[in-house]
């Protein structure tokens, strides 16, 4: 086995403990982790992508690596602000779940 | 390979993107209250562009191209605005006008302070929205796409917060998880993509695509991120309390525009990035989930007690319909009619459905602002204090049972004829049974309005007229549709090489 697809296995594990994890945890503070989680075994697949696309004599093509460069910042800015609107939650109730014990009233 | 080159008046396509985000930047320089007055200026010059984008395109016949830095792709990236990009790009900004306008008499700074929190967001937050929807139109490569959808996530979810009320909060939050897990599934989607083609420009992808796993399992990835974020039943269940715990302008624009941007990619990607490669049973499962969602959200919409609640279930019903472009439009042989009937038919949905649903929200809106709730067994006899509003709640609501003239009409006639055409009746059966539900849940609310009051009725804050005339404008555009001839719409095939199978009677 070449490391292309030992590291694409070990990101498609990540994706897996990841996507299993957002399914699973009731918790948003486990789901935002386990988010991250799953992202980065899906950087992990661009990164196995680029190996495995690389031109005779390069270490690697560098548009996955831009794009991850890219999703790193996406995958930042989400997690900020999922984690902001948690705190804000927390500060509003004194609660960090997503029950709907209100029912909906205005 | 294909040699692209920037069309003369492409230009526009960077001025559409460009415009509304120089906005957000501006209005985040000078802050506070220049955010509603740099967004009330960009109305109107947005939506100049957005129809003469759409001008363009009709004239020239042809999509309309810019190659950003004058790089052709793969190595450069490429806007491109067809003929479904225009008729997408008019609606956004037609319903992003009236939001705004709407949005006046909510968010206006108070005079003795210099900003306050709910206008600055509100104004910015509407201008990201619109620069995203745009982008996510325009785009014609799949992680530029991908980061048009992420923005458009990001503007929508702090606009369902907006009032900082517990309840919207957890609203919020909810819709954060499920867009993040669909952001990511779509991400895995275009690296297994990449990996396999090397390209992920929208028109090379095309030609170099075939019938394999990876293609169905990278599709498959796609589509299931987007389909959380368009909140196709079963993945529906953050969009309720979301757009019902908004602000009024911010719900219309959530379930007027924002839940189409991604049904839009999935447009993309089946339509015109792997033309021809759906399974049939894909299509099928893709027509049984939206016929669920048709009778699901609309049994569920007439048991909600809660004005906005209704409305927000009913855009989850009315979203299952555009999912019958999948079985219908598509197949192993194309060149049927029936196909360009549906393919015309589930676009007219999809822009009546918006005019129609923004109303419907604007007018809650004002019928909440008056009565200072939106409880519907309540709610007996204000159509007679606010005739407008209920006129363009009935309106809205007419378009959506499917009520001659109405987009909503044309739109299931088109859909409704189709399915039979096609020999696949069953979809008939549900969009009937969809139409008799909504007509259920619609003269449920209008009873009520035009409904004799019980007691005097006390009203607890005016309401303008200008602002009920913004409601029943939104709506009489989904009734104008209405009269647009029953066939296939050459417009909506202009500039898309893979439809042009596809035979307009």
């Amino acid at each position: 086995m070449n490391t292309a697809a030992l590291f694409g296995l070990l990101g498609a594990a990540l994706v897996g403990l990841g996507l299993f994890g957002l399914v699973v945890h009731p918790n948003p503070l486990r789901k935002i982790l386990a988010f991250n989680l799953l992202g980065g075994g899906v950087f992990l697949v661009f990164g196995a992508v680029a190996r495995r696309g690389a031109a005779a004599g390069m270490g690697g093509d560098p548009v996955p690596q831009a794009l991850v460069i890219t999703g790193l910042v996406v995958a930042f800015s989400a997690t900020a602000l999922a984690v902001s609107l948690l705190l804000r939650l927390f500060q509003e109730t004194g609660r960090t779940t997503l029950r709907d014990e209100d029912g909906g009233k205005p | 390979m294909i040699a692209h080159a920037t069309t003369a008046s492409g230009f526009l396509l960077v001025l559409a993107i460009v415009f509304p985000a120089a906005g957000i930047l501006l209005a985040l320089t000078l802050g506070g209250r220049h955010a509603e007055r740099i967004t009330l200026a960009l109305l109107p010059v947005g939506t100049a562009v957005a129809i003469a984008i759409a001008c363009e395109v009709w004239r020239a016949g042809d999509a309309l191209v810019y190659l950003l830095g004058g790089w052709q792709p793969p190595l450069g990236v490429m806007l491109r605005a067809d003929g479904l990009s225009a008729v997408m790009l008019v609606t956004t900004s037609l319903v992003i006008c009236a939001a705004g306008l709407f949005g006046r008499a909510g968010f206006r700074t108070p005079e003795n302070l210099h900003e306050a929190r709910a206008p600055l967001a509100f104004w910015t937050l509407l201008l990201g929205v619109w620069a995203a929807l745009n982008a996510v139109f325009l785009g014609h490569d799949l992680f530029n796409l991908y980061v048009g959808l992420e923005l458009l996530t990001f503007g929508a979810v702090p606009l369902v917060a907006l009032s900082g009320r517990p309840e919207t909060l957890t609203a919020a939050l909810r819709y954060l998880l499920f867009a993040l897990l669909g952001s990511v599934l779509y991400l895995l989607g275009t690296a297994l993509l990449y990996g396999a083609h090397g390209t992920l420009d929208i028109a090379l992808l095309a030609a170099r695509v075939r019938p394999e796993p990876v293609a169905w399992v990278a599709a498959a990835l796609m589509t299931a991120g987007l389909l959380a974020k368009t909140a196709l039943f079963p993945l529906h269940l953050w969009l309720p309390p979301a757009h019902a715990g908004a602000p009024a302008a911010a719900s219309a624009v959530l379930s007027a525009l924002v839940v189409k941007g991604s049904f839009f990619l999935i447009v993309r990607l089946w339509f015109d990035a792997m033309p021809g490669l759906m399974p049939q049973a894909a299509a099928q499962l893709l027509g049984t989930l939206g016929a669920a969602a048709i009778l699901f959200g609309s049994v569920l919409a007439l048991r909600q007690a809660r004005l906005k609640l209704l409305i927000a279930y009913s855009t989850v019903a009315q979203i299952g319909y555009l999912f019958f472009l999948f079985p219908l439009a598509m197949g192993p042989d194309l060149g049927h009619s029936w196909q360009a009937a549906a393919w015309t038919g589930g676009w007219i949905q999809l822009v009546s459905h918006a005019f129609a649903k923004a109303a419907m929200f604007l007018a809650a809106g004002l019928i909440a602002e008056a009565v200072g709730h939106d409880r519907i067994a309540e709610l007996a006899g204000i159509g007679r204090a606010l005739p407008i509003s209920a006129l363009a709640f009935g309106l809205g609501g007419l378009s959506l049972m499917g009520v001659p003239p109405s987009g909503g009409f044309v739109a299931k006639w088109l859909l409704l004829t189709a399915a039979v055409e096609a020999g696949q009746w069953w979809w008939a059966l549900v969009m009937l049974a969809g139409g008799l539900l909504a007509g259920g849940y619609v003269f449920r609310v209008l009873g009520q309005l035009w409904g004799d009051a019980n007691g005097s009725l006390a009203l607890r804050a005016r309401v303008s007229r200008r602002r009920e005339a913004l409601a029943l404008a939104l709506a009489l555009c989904a009734l104008s549709l209405g009269f647009l001839p029953l066939q296939p719409n050459a417009l909506l095939q202009i500039g898309r090489p893979h439809a042009a199978e596809l035979v307009v009677r």
